[in-house]
């Protein structure tokens, strides 16, 4: 069935359906249950499922991971919620030292099978600490397992298969995207966990993102495809696991690549990216991989600020423009 | 108005202080609603006012400060300039941090103002350091934490208040109880409710006074300080009530009509106005100083407004201190990278 849903809805619905099939998924956050999220993503879910399932917790980050570690532990599998990425420090012993660490620490014996759902990124004059996008901070944490849904689909599917993993998973949205709509057909299939999505296919380059700068790539591709230039977008959907099968098989085809990502520069997800593709597909790079990341500079908060300093649709275009030139 | 002039401790200039931080919140309403804001992560402290000058009309020049992201009547409190204020708040490079902190950022290292913050409680622990140096130095200064009761649920502050204890600090601990954490009551994030017994339970001097009357909060709080000044940190909660919802889209919905009435019935400016005229003050004359303060504050809206937003090149300035390279742009970066063949 056709259906036009933002990419809230599609969250929303994902939390309600996976609560339905087992009883053993609760939500646990601040502001999750009578508030409805402070993005609204929450919405109504109390009334079907109750203070129970849905946890509303004092303003206590580590408490609120920590727990969530501790029952995953015990057989459920819950999905904490940071109300900002940018709170992931506050938290930050219980997810790196304790879920991520737990299963092979222990030898094996249990693993951590929780979700913790977040938000970031820029688009809403929010300043420094709250418009952050820290997910290089997990990707580099061996462990833990990262989501990122750019598209209504894979905000309803991805949270879906993040929880059957049987690992944690942060999984981040973006805040730009939550009024996003598509249409879309929930019950269409989508690429396994860990599969990147091809969103365009062209011969002369191939764009690596995830998240809203998929949709930016996009915009960028479709300028370019009016000038004769024909980009690959590649939406990575998981970061963890990578699927670089993907990534080398366009890179190999196409000769050059672009990596984007709205988070800073310097060690981002961009310079793994990067550094990964130049050593897998040195032999069949005309050109050095390019990174399009954020600046390395915190977020301002005034707005014209705020948008230089992350990748757009226009600096998308214009370097994959003089990329093939 | 500067950090002097405020320490005027009579009843009109408690009230006349109070009047300058609801007529500013109000226009920072008004900006948002005019578009001119930058975002609308606007968090306004009407109904607050009593802790804000009460506790700041104890505090001495040379003491510091950090605020929770609920501050702007904090730092009116100790003197700021609102045309600065309203500025940063619009984004604008004439304001306290050049546009680029916004509301929830606001700091002045001249008027002792550590900083506001976005992070419930990371503020906190800040006004340890600043006080662990103000007795190494004997400079006889105090630091004070101004936070919400949400934030009481944070460890970070026990960390903090035990250190301050512990090593005889001149800190101070306010915590500014609006009753309401985003959409949560204060009975439903803790059992534990008087919260000044924590703090006495870490050795911390601790009170919680009713923020009704200003002058009452101010007494306390003068107590409270003179405590921490000689070496005895303490804990100051203030009982008030948020008015309306906790940023300027949320309009509370979670509470009831009642609850709301009861809370704004406990107003520490209508309080003061009555005592006030009860002590003989015309109508009149608090309607001269209710004027002047709209016309102060207009004048904020209209500087903000037509301040400049920061030049682009700003972006890179001030990640590292002046002298150090700056990062390089990323469209300098791509290129010299493009431009290599
Ligand atoms: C570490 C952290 N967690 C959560 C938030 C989101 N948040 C911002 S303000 C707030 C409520 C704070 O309540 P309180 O401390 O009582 O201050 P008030 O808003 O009432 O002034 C919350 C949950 C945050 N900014 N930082
Ligand atoms: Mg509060």
């Amino acid at each position: 069935m056709t259906e036009t849903l933002t990419y809230r809805d599609a969250i929303r619905r994902a939390l309600a359906d996976a609560m339905r099939a087992d009883p053993d998924v609760f939500v646990i956050g601040e502001e999750v249950g009578r508030y409805g999220g402070a993005y609204a993503v929450t919405t109504g879910l109390l009334e079907e499922f109750g203070p129970e399932r849905m946890i509303d917790t004092p303003i206590s980050e580590q408490g609120i991971v920590g727990t969530a570690v501790g029952a995953a532990m015990a057989g459920m599998r819950p999905v904490a919620e940071l109300m900002y990425v940018d709170f992931i420090g506050v938290s930050m012993d219980q997810l790196c030292n304790q879920a991520a660490k737990i299963r092979y620490m222990f030898g094996g014996q249990i693993g951590v099978p929780m979700v913790l759902r977040t938000q970031g990124g820029t688009g809403r004059s929010a300043g420094a600490q709250h418009s952050q996008s820290l997910e290089a901070y997990v990707m580099h944490m061996p462990g833990l397992r990262l989501a990122m849904p750019a598209t209504v689909a894979d905000a309803y599917h991805l949270l879906r298969q993040s929880l059957r993993q049987p690992d944690p998973v942060v999984f981040i949205e973006h805040k730009s995207l939550y009024a996003h709509a598509e249409e879309v057909d929930l019950s269409a299939p989508v690429p396994d966990w860990g599969r990147a999505a091809i969103r365009r296919q062209g011969r002369d380059l191939v764009i690596v993102t995830y998240s809203r700068q998929v949709l930016y790539a996009l915009e960028a591709a479709e300028t370019l495809a009016a000038e004769g230039i024909e980009a690959t977008v590649i939406d990575l959907r998981t970061l963890n696991p990578l699927d670089f099968a993907t990534i080398g098989a366009e890179v190999e085809r196409t000769g050059r690549a672009m990596v984007v990502s709205e988070g800073p520069l310097t060690a981002g997800v961009a310079a793994e990216l990067a550094a990964r593709i130049s050593e897998e597909c040195f032999d069949y790079l005309e050109n050095p991989v390019l990174r399009i990341a954020g600046e390395d500079v915190p977020i301002s908060v005034s707005t014209a600020l705020e948008t230089a300093s992350v990748p757009g649709p226009e600096l998308i275009a214009d370097a994959a423009r003089r990329l093939v030139a | 108005m500067t950090a002097a002039a405020s320490s005027n401790t009579g009843l009109e200039a408690l009230y006349r202080q109070m009047r300058r931080i609801r007529t500013f919140e109000e226009r920072v309403g008004e900006l948002f609603v005019r578009g001119e804001s930058a975002g609308s992560m606007l968090h306004l402290s009407i109904g607050e006012e009593s802790p804000a000058v009460g506790v700041c009309t104890a505090m001495k020049d040379g003491d510091t400060f950090t605020t929770h992201h609920r501050g702007h009547g904090i730092f009116l409190a100790r003197g700021a300039d609102p045309n600065r204020m309203m500025a940063e708040i619009a984004g604008k490079e004439t304001g306290y941090c050049r546009g680029k902190g916004g509301s929830m950022h606001i700091a002045d290292m001249g008027l002792g103002h550590l900083g506001a913050n976005a992070i419930v409680g990371g503020g906190v622990p800040a006004v340890v350091g600043a006080a662990l140096v103000a007795k190494r130095r004997n400079s006889g200064a105090v630091s004070v934490a101004f936070f919400g009761d949400g934030a009481m649920q944070q460890g970070v502050i026990y960390e903090s208040m035990n250190m301050a204890a512990l090593w005889g600090l001149p800190a101070v601990f306010v915590c500014i109880n609006n009753q309401w954490g985003m959409g949560t009551r204060i009975d439903q994030a803790t059992r534990a409710t008087a919260l000044h017994e924590r703090a006495k339970a870490f050795g911390l001097a601790a009170e919680t006074v009713d923020g009704r009357d200003v002058r009452e909060v101010h007494a306390a709080a003068a107590r409270i300080l003179d405590g921490a000044r000689a070496g005895s940190p303490g804990f100051l909660a203030v009982d008030c009530y948020r008015f309306f919802g906790h940023a300027r889209k949320d309009k509370s919905p979670y509470r009831t009509p009642e609850e709301e009435d009861e809370g704004r019935a406990r107003d520490p400016i209508a309080f003061a106005r009555a005592a006030l005229i009860e002590g003989g003050m015309a109508e009149g004359a608090i309607g001269a100083i209710d004027d002047e303060v709209a016309r102060e504050m207009d004048a904020s809206i209209d500087f903000a407004i037509a301040s400049a937003a920061p030049a682009m090149d700003t972006m890179f300035r001030d990640v590292y201190a002046p002298g150090e390279p700056e990062p390089e742009p990323l469209r300098t970066r791509i290129d010299r990278i493009l431009a290599r063949d």
